[in-house]
C-alpha cells in the first residue's frame, strides 16, 4: 500500500481489505480455470479432418476460391474478397484508435508556442539518441532492408503468407526505427501529419470505393470488368493486390502515428 | 483423463494462457501489467482459434501446384478472424495505453489503488 492510502484510511482495514479481495480473486480463477478446462476438453479433438468446423464453406473457398478471386494465397482470397467488408470493418477499426489517441494525448492549443512546439518537445530532445555512432551506422543498413521487406510482403500478399496487416507493421516498425535514430526533423519531410491524414483517407475511400463497384456489379450479376489474370503472377487476384496496397499505407500510417503521438503529443 | 488431456493439448495451453492473464488482471495493482495481462488472454484466444482449425499433417492453404483439393489443405477460415482479433487487441491496447498516459500525468502513480484515494480525496473536499 502506499503513503497516499494510510493517510485517508486505517492501514489493518486496507490490508484486511485487500487479503479479501486476493483471496476472492484467486478462487474465481480457480473456478474459471476448471470451467473452461471442461469446456475445452468437450470440443472435438485438433486435428481430425471430421471436425464440425471443416465444413462446406471452407472446402468452397479452398476449391473455388482460386478460380472465383485468382488468389493463391486462399486466406487472402477469403478476407479480402469474400469477406472484404470485415476486412474494411478492421481498417476503420485502426483509423478510429489512431482518432481516440489523438483526442487522448495530442498536446492542446494552450501549451504549443508559436512555431507549434510544446514542453513535450523540450523533454524529447534530452532522450533521443542522437549520437549513437553504432545505431546510426547499424540502421543505415537495416532501415532499407525493414522498408524493402515490408513493400515485399505487402505485394506478395495474394501469392504467399503476408499480406496488408503485416507488411503494414513491418514497414511502421521500419519508420519508428528511422525516427529514433535521426529524429523527428528527418521523419518530417515525408511522415507528417498532413501525409498521414491524407494517406489514411485515400487508403480507406479507395478501399470502399473498390470494393462497393465490386459488390454492386455482383449483388446485380453484372459483368464486373476487373480482370482476374493467372494464378501466380504479381499483377493479378483483381482487386486483391490494390486492397493489400491500400490496408499496408493504413497500418503503416498507424504505427507510426500511435508512436509518434506517446512520445511527443503530435504526429 | 490423460489420453483426453493429450489429445487436446493445443487448447489447454491456452486455457492455462488464458488464466496467467486473467489472474494478471486481478492481483496486478499496476495499470501496465494489467494492460500486459489482457494481450496475454487475447493471445490465448487467438491460439484457441487457430488450432481449432488445423488438421493434421495438412498443408498451409497456399495452392502453389494448382491441385484444389480440400482434403489436401488445413481450414483457411480461423485464420482470417485472428487476423481480425489481433487488428481490434492492437487498437484497444493503444487506447488503454494512452488513457493511462494521462491518468499518470493526472495522478503521477500507475498504482490504481493510490490513484482511487487521490479520487477519493478530491471527492470529499
Amino acid at each position: 500500500m502506499s503513503d497516499i492510502g494510510k493517510k485517508y484510511l486505517p492501514g489493518r482495514k486496507i490490508d484486511r481489505i485487500n487479503i479479501i479481495f486476493k483471496v476472492v480473486a484467486v478462487i474465481m480463477t480457480c473456478i474459471l480455470f476448471f470451467a473452461l478446462l471442461i469446456t475445452v476438453l468437450d470440443l472435438p479433438e485438433i486435428g481430425r479432418i471430421s471436425n464440425p468446423d471443416n465444413n462446406e464453406v471452407e472446402k468452397r473457398y479452398v476449391e473455388e476460391g482460386i478460380k472465383e478471386t485468382g488468389a493463391v494465397n486462399t486466406v487472402a482470397g477469403m478476407i479480402l474478397d469474400y469477406r472484404a467488408f470485415d476486412t474494411f470493418g478492421e481498417s476503420n477499426v485502426l483509423f478510429a484508435a489512431t482518432i481516440c489517441v489523438t483526442v487522448m494525448l495530442r498536446a492542446s492549443a494552450k501549451r504549443r508556442r508559436k512555431d507549434g512546439t510544446t514542453e513535450f518537445d523540450d523533454r524529447d530532445r534530452f532522450y533521443e539518441p542522437r549520437h549513437d555512432t553504432v545505431l546510426r551506422i547499424a540502421a543505415v543498413f537495416l532501415i532499407p532492408m525493414i522498408l524493402v521487406f515490408g513493400v515485399y510482403v505487402i505485394l506478395n500478399g495474394h501469392l504467399s503468407p503476408g499480406g496488408g496487416f503485416s507488411g503494414g507493421a513491418i514497414l511502421g516498425a521500419g519508420f519508428i526505427l528511422y525516427l529514433n535514430v535521426f529524429g523527428f526533423k528527418a521523419t518530417e519531410r515525408f511522415m507528417n501529419e498532413k501525409t498521414i491524414k491524407w494517406i489514411t483517407f485515400s487508403a480507406l475511400m479507395v478501399y470502399c470505393l473498390a470494393k462497393s463497384y465490386s459488390f454492386f456489379t455482383g449483388a446485380n450479376h453484372l459483368e464486373s470488368h476487373i480482370p482476374l489474370g493467372t494464378p501466380g503472377a504479381i499483377l493479378s487476384s483483381g482487386l486483391i493486390l490494390i486492397l493489400n496496397i491500400c490496408v499496408g499505407m493504413v497500418v503503416a500510417c498507424t504505427m507510426y502515428s500511435f508512436y509518434a503521438l506517446v512520445r511527443r503529443g503530435r504526429i | 483423463m490423460y489420453e483426453t488431456i493429450m489429445n487436446h493439448l493445443m487448447d489447454v495451453v491456452s486455457v492455462i494462457l488464458f488464466i496467467i492473464g486473467f489472474s494478471n488482471l486481478l492481483l496486478h495493482r499496476n495499470m501496465i501489467k494489467k494492460i500486459i495481462g489482457l494481450n496475454i488472454m487475447d493471445t490465448s484466444i487467438y491460439m484457441l482459434l487457430a488450432t481449432q482449425g488445423y488438421i493434421t499433417g495438412l498443408k498451409a492453404p497456399i495452392i502453389t501446384d494448382g491441385i484444389t483439393d480440400a482434403t489436401r489443405y488445413i481450414n483457411p477460415i480461423p485464420s482470417g478472424l485472428v487476423l481480425t482479433g489481433i487488428v481490434v487487441s492492437v487498437s484497444v491496447t493503444a487506447l488503454m495505453l494512452s488513457m493511462t498516459i494521462r491518468m499518470y500525468r493526472e495522478y503521477h502513480t500507475l498504482d490504481l489503488d493510490a490513484i482511487l484515494m487521490q479520487v477519493r480525496k478530491k471527492d470529499l473536499t
